[in-house]
């Protein structure tokens, strides 16, 4: 691969759509890349634009420390069952 | 949420493949399973790669201009799809002029389909429709495969292998549609690529004696394979009125595809590189990738 460089290619199928990565092909410059991609990932009409991002362009984050217990952003850091329970319980007993 | 640690230890990686696990070309894979990976990959590419030879020939003999470039965009969807894959081979270490290199010298294999002859029209229609058929069970099976990068290729090269099927259904339908001669061109077709079909999802080990199972690069076994192609295309085939030249060939009350054993020792010598085409093929790649070799200099001096 002397010279030539991995691009990676993500398309978009649909205006409003996100960009999916699709592959990556290898070329000498950005423009046989595009060329290459272009045949690859368009000649059927299946996607309306494609990113062309140097794989060295790519920062890759993968790990994901959670050393504060920060499970109050998600929905799984909330178990309301049993609260509920309770309330309904109280709320019964001071009607009945 | 703490993503899933990939074990750094073959058993545990073993039992998170196993357990439904995929991993991405830059987590820490063991040795045996990414050589397994290459040589599974690599022959799949050499296949796309060499498949499109037989069809090639016919390009210029294609019956209408309709068909020829029917045939031209088949040929370069299947060449492009050998690029994608060769793709992920480097990817996984070893580069493209590295596979090139290993098969036109015969180090590596391409599946036994492409060491035939195409001798009429009539092949062309059972290769695209057939042939393709075959390959496409084997191919949805990779959707699920433990290396991701290779799955996720897998559902461009599908989507595009419909389209193949429908033109090689498009062609036998033509054929059998037409005078007497049109469709003995197609039975006398079915007839010689039968057994080839029959080989073509290997011997049926079983699944759990399989290392591309083991390793989950298939979800599926041989015999599985094979049976999906029966169960699928067989009412198809004899519908359109053809014969299959198989006795024995029968849907049993559970279900299950009986037929005549197919010829293991042809399918071991045809593709270690002694099949009928093998030679006349690989000399052809030989010669095209020395005849285009100033083509790559001067792009990547440029």
């Amino acid at each position: 691969m002397s010279g030539e460089q991995v691009f990676e290619v993500f398309r978009q199928e649909r205006r409003g759509q996100p960009f999916e990565h699709a592959g990556s092909v290898v070329a000498p410059d950005a423009g046989f890349a595009e060329a290459w991609a272009r045949e690859q990932y368009g000649r059927r009409g299946e996607s309306v634009a494609l990113w062309l991002v140097p794989r060295e362009a790519i920062r890759e984050v993968e790990d994901w420390a959670d050393e504060f217990d920060l499970k109050y952003r998600r929905v799984d850091g909330y178990s309301i069952k049993a609260r509920l329970k309770e309330a309904r319980d109280r709320a019964s007993s001071r009607a009945g | 949420m703490a993503t899933v640690a990939i074990p750094r230890d073959e058993q545990a990686f073993l039992e998170y493949v196993q357990a439904g696990g995929q991993v991405e070309a830059t987590d820490w894979l063991p040795d045996a399973y990414r050589a397994m990976l290459v040589k599974f990959i690599e022959m799949h590419a050499n296949s796309e790669l060499m498949g499109v030879l037989p069809e090639r020939e016919w390009i210029l003999r294609a019956p209408t201009l309709q068909r020829k470039l029917a045939l031209t965009a088949k040929v370069q969807d299947e060449v492009g799809h050998a690029q994608l894959i060769y793709r992920i081979v480097e990817d996984l270490g070893k580069p493209r002029e590295q596979c090139l290199a290993d098969l036109i010298s015969g180090r590596s294999k391409f599946h036994n389909v492409f060491h035939y002859p195409t001798r009429s029209w009539g092949d062309v229609g059972v290769i695209a429709w057939l042939v393709d058929a075959a390959a496409i069970i084997s191919q949805k099976a990779l959707l699920k495969c433990s290396y991701a990068p290779y799955a996720r290729i897998m559902k461009k090269i599908c989507w595009e292998e419909s389209f193949h099927i429908l033109h090689g259904r498009d062609v036998i339908l033509a054929l059998v549609t037409g005078t007497p001669e049109q469709f003995e061109l197609v039975q006398e077709a079915l007839d010689r690529w039968w057994a080839p079909l029959m080989q073509f999802h290997g011997n049926p080990i079983p699944r759990d004696e399989d290392p591309m199972w083991r390793w989950r690069i298939k979800s599926q076994g041989n015999e599985e394979a094979r049976q999906q192609f029966l169960e699928g295309y067989v009412p198809q085939i004899r519908e359109l009125g053809l014969e299959l030249p198989d006795p024995k060939l029968r849907r049993r009350d559970d279900g299950v595809w009986e037929y005549t054993e197919p010829d293991w020792d042809e399918l071991r010598h045809v593709v270690t590189g002694h099949g009928p085409m093998t030679e006349e093929r690989l000399a052809f790649r030989r010669r095209f990738l020395e005849q285009e070799r100033w083509v790559r200099d001067a792009v990547l001096a440029a």
